[in-house]
């Protein structure tokens, strides 16, 4: 059997009867056994609750009400799976066991999907190489001493390696976008309110949303028209109805007007990665016909410290959860109740979400507040202005997903401030609330590069129907890193 | 630098996180260079800024006040720590005289 690479592959053998579900599932199996003693991609692959998921979509028949019938999706591990642990590649929810699933893994089990286990990822979502997980970093496959992006690493490199068919990530600050970029695979970050974060754990709950990672963007659409919508379980769900977002899948993008932000493509970006993502610009002009258009957004610069500030105000009061009483980790020495507090979540708490619940408390303490949050919160919206009037003129803006080429592990671990700057070119998306893609647009020394579509608030079939055209032109989703040599 | 340390323990003790005395020195170090490129937004005048707390227009929306099902104290329970007669189970909070 060759490699599966699509929903649209795998329902075509089961059509045929020539796979049967457990097959396809143990496909991906082997392939987890064989590379994830590389990459720890996976947190937790549970072959009892994998027979159960099996087992409960084969009673299904393969037809419309079941667009991902029968195919295996990995679950970003800050995403709630009943009666499978949810640990947030944090020590202080170790053992948590969810006592519900998530609106997402609820939906997409009603579609037929079959959850094929948990990722790593940065403790708490918090950082970009997922070298923050308490359980150990994931390797990037392209060069396994290099990282791959973060937060949601590990989905990433599920889906770039074949572990699993489709994955479901989050992205606060692109921490979907980003390791897409750094691992040659899709990554798709919604509009803020279109996706239910019901069930998702929070860090900077004005900002996360949760996405998809594919191979082919019509997967991504098919997945994302399976998590879309209205869920009266979140109050910051947006009540739009959703179009049909495989509709507008092979039309002409000819005379699109694509802006390109100088902020975004001159200064701090590495000239490896502008070499190869300048050929991407040509071929949406020369062969897709669209317009490029210069434009500026001349308040990027002040994206970084404005999301820096918001994330981690929002971040420390909603990591006050973990009390060491209702769940998760617990000193059990401690003969008060403010000891129990403090010695708990010192103890549980890795080091930089301790960071983060510092710098957000201080942000929003008395005599900071104005200077601090205030300040940022002020910023965010002239940032938000910018994007809503350049795309007065543009249907789309383009920018590098990442500044840089994925690095070594261990190369910013110990200056959280250059790990921050990785951020630069994807949160001011998650600052303005609009959605936005990473598409594998090139290698430069067989390490991937990624360009970012940026589109208006709910054009997510806009952001999808660019992609494919562009993926038509730049394939790279039936090309896998090579581990068999090692 | 010493003030600094001292506000960034009295954070702590705020944000409720015991912190060893190593990383109060790291720590100290790492927060001041984040906020001093975070002072950067100083820079933008925004005295007629609104902040916005919020991406997307949110309105109240109204419901019926239907009685639903609610989960099991069984489920609740079931990732404390420590329990006990069916109640998460705390240090003693009153003091005695």
């Amino acid at each position: 059997m060759g490699e599966l690479n699509s929903i649209k592959e795998i329902h075509d053998l089961y059509r045929k009867k020539e796979i049967t579900i457990r097959e396809v599932v143990d496909y991906f199996l082997k392939k987890i056994k064989k590379f994830d003693p590389l990459v720890h991609a996976f947190l937790k692959v549970d072959e009892d609750y994998i027979n159960r998921e099996i087992e409960r979509v084969e009673k299904l028949d393969l037809n419309d009400k079941y667009p991902l019938y029968g195919i295996p999706i990995a679950i970003k591990d800050n995403i709630l799976t009943k009666d499978l642990t949810t640990t947030c590649a944090s020590k202080i929810l170790e053992n948590f066991i969810p006592p519900y699933d998530a609106e997402v893994i609820r939906r997409l089990k009603e579609k037929g999907a079959i959850i094929i286990g948990k990722t790593n990822l940065d403790e708490f979502a918090m950082g970009s190489s997922t070298e923050n997980s308490a359980f150990g970093p994931t390797r990037n496959p392209w060069d396994l001493e290099r990282v791959p992006g973060g937060s949601s690493g590990g989905s990433a490199v599920a889906v770039a390696v074949g572990e699993s068919l489709l994955s479901l990530g989050s992205d606060t600050g692109g921490s979907i976008r980003q390791p897409a970029s750094f691992t040659g695979v899709l990554g798709l970050k919604p509009t803020y309110g279109l996706v239910s974060r019901y069930g998702l754990v929070a860090f900077a709950s004005s900002l996360d949303q949760i996405g998809p990672f594919a191979r082919k963007v019509e997967d991504l659409a098919i997945i994302l028209q399976s998590i879309a919508g209205y869920d009266p379980k979140d109050s910051t769900s947006s009540p739009n109805p959703i179009p049909n977002y495989l509709e507008l899948l092979g039309k002409s993008i000819k005379g699109w007007k694509i802006g390109v932000p100088k902020e975004m493509w001159e200064k701090g970006v590495s000239e490896e990665v502008l070499n190869v993502l300048k050929e991407s610009l040509n071929i949406l002009e020369r062969d897709l016909g669209a317009k490029l258009i210069e434009i500026s957004l001349p308040s990027m610069e002040y994206a970084l410290p404005t999301y820096y500030l918001i994330a981690t105000s929002e971040a420390s009061s909603n990591l006050a959860r973990y009390d060491g009483i209702h769940y998760g980790y617990r000193n059990k020495e401690q003969k008060d109740l403010i000891s129990l507090y403090k010695v708990s979540r010192g103890e549980g708490f890795g080091s930089e979400v301790k960071r983060r619940i510092i710098l957000g408390t201080y942000a929003l303490s008395a005599g900071y507040y104005d200077a601090y949050y205030l300040k940022a919160a002020k910023v965010r919206t002239i940032i938000r202005k910018e994007f809503e009037s350049a795309f007065k003129n543009v249907d789309i803006i383009i920018s590098p997903t990442s500044p840089i080429l994925p690095f070594k592990l261990g190369e910013k671990i110990e200056d959280p401030l250059q790990m921050y700057l990785c951020d630069i070119m994807t949160i001011p998306v998650n600052l303005a609330g609009i959605p936005a893609i990473s598409v594998p647009a090139g290698f430069k020394d067989n390490l991937p590069v990624g360009l970012q579509f940026m589109g208006p608030f709910f054009s997510e079939d806009k952001l999808l129907q660019i992609s494919y055209a562009f993926q038509k032109i730049v394939d790279f989703s039936e090309k896998y890193p090579n581990l068999e040599m090692r | 630098m010493k003030d600094f340390i001292q506000q960034l323990k009295k954070t702590a003790h705020l944000a409720r996180l015991n912190l060893t005395e190593e990383e109060v020195e790291i720590y100290s170090k790492q927060l001041e260079d984040i906020l001093n490129y975070f002072q950067k937004l100083q820079e933008l005048d925004t005295s007629n800024v609104e902040p916005m707390a919020h991406v997307l227009p949110l309105n109240n929306i109204w419901r019926e006040d239907e009685i639903k099902e609610s989960m099991d104290q069984e489920l609740i329970l079931m990732n404390a720590p420590e329990v006990e007669n069916n109640c998460f189970k705390v240090p003693k909070i009153v003091k005695e005289d």
